[in-house]
């Protein structure tokens, strides 16, 4: 096997060595009812050529979002990667590293992880960030647990505009601790009244801009009532390029801000591995969920990076630790923040410029399609329209053309004859204008 | 025309081998210094061409920024070179053994990433529509039939993102399976011996988390002490989270019987398989009446550890378990697998207690541990455990005459334990000795964990180490301690010397964080009076 190095002429001399006659003396811890004697039912060792094949074949059977005109958005974006960034994360070093534990031999690591937590803080308007969660829905899931441990409260008030699924994960986990989760419905208009759900009880209200719908949110009146009943905003956003040109969430008042960062460095690959963004204010450093990387110096006086504040951590506080976490999004930090520096703030506004301004020649073509209503008044690089049909049906139609057109609200709320015929679409910096003028005209013959 | 005879010198001079010259850079050849991004990188470059925008009107309602991004940007060969000389200064698989205990640091094939990087499964969106992501839903349905054959369960709920979050998601199930029979137990049986991460994640459902013992022997668990702990708090034990091979490295030889007094107790087995590495086609946690156990893909299936992550942490569930998997899961169709994402798709028989993430969780790393289980086969991933056994064996009787075995000489599965004792009166610790490893190109074994031997040094060299290089190691090692032994304190208290950093200042770190860079204020100038 070709990943194996011993020979078996060196498994007969170690076992010599070790003294015992076979191998499965060494499990003989195992009862004996349980140990398998024969090999399981599963097909025998095959070569590279072999597993190419195969994973090809199942490959060959999807369509890739570069092969057609893609207008797929909700919570993960298609965006351009620069081929610098893919070069780089598969250097051994980066790639087949471990957790930074040993500080002395993996600054590479830290540093990276350094500049990420600055990048991030510095994205959001925030005090500090942490070197990631494992994705913007589970960081949401974190956040609210953290805002209880803050606040001493139980209770989160969750937007109708937080995306339908980041909402399940916050229920679940909540739920299942035992607080009190109240989710307001759905909300395509960006319209709801969520100040008159704050109270003295919150501890935290969850809002997501641009949200699920594409809806840029005002934050500032939100934080305001939220600090005058002593709750915390928890500020989300799923499209991190829209902070290239819209206000932070740290300037509007958010005391934690998380995110997905998905968008930059990193690819679709069906929903994961992506990379959570997680910042707050300084004073609640110490309740945060996950890894930090700080600055220090080594006994030669030289400036080093180590994991640090790790008392908050699973692996020294058990059953007392802010979170669970353990394993995060190392890698996908890395590309994020070679990406990040890429592109520095000039490119990274040029780029937002860019999605907005694609989204709005899109808008325009979609309105002008026959019983088309956009519903958004102000989006970044995504909007919501309402179809005079369900949108379901018109997806798998422009599927059909060629055209992935994006996400039917029912496919993530179903059951909800208002919200049956809402289509969320985007438009990065990959489509083309002719990409945009074929998907209007399908569209205007799939309604015909 | 004569020819220059004087060529270019073939052997040293004489300049002394003892100079190490202090260098102007602070460089050491190969060795170099690298600032932070935000100490060269200018706010007015970028390193990503892109045109200018046709004129368009903002629809963006006034929420405009204001204020300008502090991110200062890199050209693109600046950036290659900075990251490039980050990574110089990491130890990685690919370049040292690397036996930290529990994690796994096995080789990552790199068929693997080139399979993972196919447009038809790194360039799909979760969301695009199902019947244009019909190979990516079978490569899932796929891996989950690999998983469950290997575990000897009927289920698997494939989206927790990590180990953790595999535990999570285990317990989680357990948690909606006691609701379900209308019980509220409130208890958690963890050995001292467990990760972190098992009281971390009881704790975050709100389960009280009790300790159970472990025999002084062989640190494995007491059956007796037990059984005599679910009865002091019978009716009210919801699980218990134990690592089969535990955390010493030891398989638990009363597995089965712990399982059943659990089960009499009402109460659910979840098993931490960060282990499974060890008897993967040797036994299945299934017949050893385990009800839920995580696996670590990033261990057990070589998808790379990335410097901390990404992991995947799918969790296999026994047949009680099952329904209550979360969304989303497969489920067999009559024209193949179905996803189904919401309770709206759910049939009779199915309650997903809710959901873990967005999506569908890992697929970058299911298409990677799919690729090595390909290629390794049943034949294969079998003879991985035997080799990993039998190295960790092998490390073990190299160094038993000269280290301390807390539990005597017996046979360890994939990972051997050392304690501290064979250190005593010498003033090196554990620390120093790991630290020392540094400087003679060793990554440290795992240290302090776990916390039931004073001093652990947890070893695991993996089945990816060949026998010569596991000669190298055990011989270093070996030097090693016969250096401690000789009272060579300094080779360890300063120790690492050699590498990129010498020893950190954690408590600096911890009791004044800084988290993030600022720039430094500018010198004062003191005006210099004209003449």
């Amino acid at each position: 096997m070709r990943y194996l190095p011993l020979s078996d002429t060196d498994r007969a001399d170690m076992l010599a060595r070790v003294g015992v006659d076979s191998i499965d003396e060494l499990f003989a811890d195992i009862p004996a009812k349980a140990r398998l004697n024969d090999l399981v039912d599963l097909p025998r060792r095959a070569g590279e050529l072999q597993v190419e094949r195969q994973l090809s074949a199942l490959a060959s059977k999807n369509v890739p979002a570069s092969s057609v005109p893609f207008f797929v958005g909700a919570g993960a974006y298609k965006h351009h990667v620069p081929s610098t960034v893919d070069h780089l994360i598969q250097r051994s070093e980066f790639l087949t590293s471990y957790t930074p534990y040993q500080p002395e031999i993996t600054q590479g690591t830290l540093q990276y992880l350094f500049e990420f937590q600055t990048q991030v803080a510095r994205l959001t308007a925030m005090d500090v960030a942490n070197a990631s969660m494992y994705d913007g829905s589970t960081g949401t899931g974190e956040a609210v647990l953290m805002a209880h441990r803050v606040t001493k409260r139980k209770k989160a008030v969750l937007s109708g505009g937080l995306h339908p699924q980041y909402r399940e994960v916050v229920e679940g986990l909540s739920g299942q601790a035992g607080d009190v989760v109240v989710a307001l419905p759905a909300d395509p208009k960006g319209t709801e009244d969520i100040l008159s759900q704050i109270d003295k009880e919150t501890s935290c209200v969850v809002v997501q801009s641009p949200n699920f719908f594409g809806q840029i949110i005002d934050l500032k009146p939100v934080a305001e009532k939220a600090h005058e009943c002593g709750a915390l905003l928890v500020a989300v956003f799923t499209e991190v390029v829209s902070l290239g040109l819209i206000e932070p969430p740290g300037t509007q008042g958010a005391d934690i801000v998380v995110g997905e960062g998905q968008s930059i460095g990193n690819g679709l690959n069906f929903g994961g591995p992506y990379v959570g963004l997680f910042a707050t204010r300084q004073k609640y450093v110490r309740q945060m969920p996950g890894r930090l990387c700080g600055e220090t110096t080594d006994v030669d006086g030289k400036r080093g990076f180590v994991l640090t504040l790790s008392t908050r951590e699973q692996h020294i506080r058990r059953d007392k630790a802010t979170s669970n976490i353990c394993t995060n999004s190392g890698l996908c930090c890395l590309a994020f923040t070679i990406h990040m520096s890429l592109l520095g703030g000039t490119g990274l506004t040029q780029l937002a410029r860019i999605n907005h301004a694609n989204a709005v020649k899109l808008k325009g073509l979609l309105a002008a399609v026959p019983g088309v209503e956009v519903l958004n008044t102000a989006y970044f690089n995504e909007f919501t329209v309402k179809l005079p049909k369900a949108a379901h049906g018109v997806v798998e139609a422009l599927a059909e053309k060629g055209i992935l057109a994006g996400v039917p609200v029912s496919r993530l709320i179903p059951g909800k004859p208002e919200l049956e015929n809402l289509l969320v679409v985007a438009s990065t910096e990959v489509n083309t204008d002719e990409d945009r003028a074929d998907f209007a005209a399908a569209l205007k013959e799939v309604l015909a | 025309m004569s020819m220059n005879t004087q060529g270019r010198p073939t052997s040293a001079g004489e300049a002394g081998e003892a100079f190490r010259p202090k260098t102007f850079t602070g460089n050491r050849a190969l060795d170099m210094e690298e600032p932070l991004i935000f100490e060269f990188g200018r706010l007015d470059v970028t390193g990503v061409d892109l045109d200018e925008p046709e004129d368009f009107v903002a629809e963006l309602g006034g929420n405009e920024r204001k204020d300008a991004l502090e991110l200062p940007g890199l050209a693109e060969p600046e950036a290659m070179r900075h990251y490039v000389r980050l990574s110089r200064n990491n130890y990685a698989i690919d370049s040292g053994l690397y036996p930290l205990g529990s994690c796994t640091m096995k080789h990552n094939p790199r068929l693997n990433e080139k399979m993972a990087r196919l447009p038809g499964f790194g360039d799909i969106h979760p969301l695009q529509p199902l019947s244009t992501v019909k190979g990516a839903v079978e490569l899932i349905d796929q891996l989950s039939h690999w998983l469950m054959t290997l575990t000897g369960t009927s289920a698997v709920a494939m989206s927790p993102k990590a180990g953790a979050h595999g535990e999570l998601c285990g317990m989680m199930a357990i948690k909606a399976a006691h609701t379900a029979a209308g019980r509220d137990p409130k208890i958690v049986l963890v050995p001292e011996s467990a990760h972190g991460t098992n009281p971390a994640t009881a704790a975050l459902l709100g389960y009280k988390v009790v300790s159970i013992d472990a025999k002084d022997e062989d640190g494995t668990v007491d059956l007796e002490a037990l059984k005599r702990k679910i009865a002091e708090h019978a009716g009210d034990i919801a699980a218990i989270m134990l690592t089969n091979p535990n955390t010493c490295g030891l398989f638990e030889r009363e597995i089965i019987e712990i399982a059943a007094a659990i089960h009499a107790a009402d109460a659910y087995f979840y098993c931490d398989g960060a282990n499974f590495n060890a008897i993967v086609g040797k036994a299945r946690p299934g017949d050893l009446g385990v009800d839920a156990m995580h696996i670590n893909l990033h261990k057990t299936f070589s998808t790379p550890h990335g410097g901390g992550g990404p992991g995947s942490g799918p969790v296999v569930l026994s047949d009680r378990l099952a329904p209550f998997a979360p969304l989303p899961f497969i489920r067999k169709g009559e024209n193949g697998p179905v996803l189904v994402e919401t309770e709206a798709g759910t049939v009779e028989g199915e309650k997903p207690f809710g959901r873990m993430t967005a999506f569908h969780g890992q697929m970058g790393m299911y298409v990677r541990a799919l690729s090595y289980m390909l290629s390794h086969g049943s034949d294969g991933l079998r003879q991985a455990s035997e080799d990993a056994v039998l190295n960790a064996n092998y490390v073990r009787v190299g160094l038993q005459d000269l280290m301390s075995l807390p539990f005597g000489e017996r046979p360890c599965m994939h990972e051997v334990l050392f304690d501290d004792t064979f250190l005593k009166d010498t003033g090196v610790t554990t620390l120093d000795f790991a630290k020392a490893m540094i400087d003679e190109g060793y990554h440290p074994m795992t240290m302090y964990f776990p916390l039931v031997v004073h001093g652990a040094m947890l070893i695991e060299p993996t089945e990816s180490e060949s026998r010569a290089a596991l000669d190298l190691f055990i011989a270093t090692m070996r030097d090693l301690v016969l250096s401690a032994k000789r009272g060579e304190t300094a080779r360890f208290s300063g120790a690492p010397y050699l590498s990129p950093r010498r020893r950190l200042d954690e408590t600096k770190a911890a009791r004044n964080p800084v988290l993030k860079w600022t720039a430094p204020e500018p010198a004062e100038v003191t005006p210099v009076a004209a003449e």
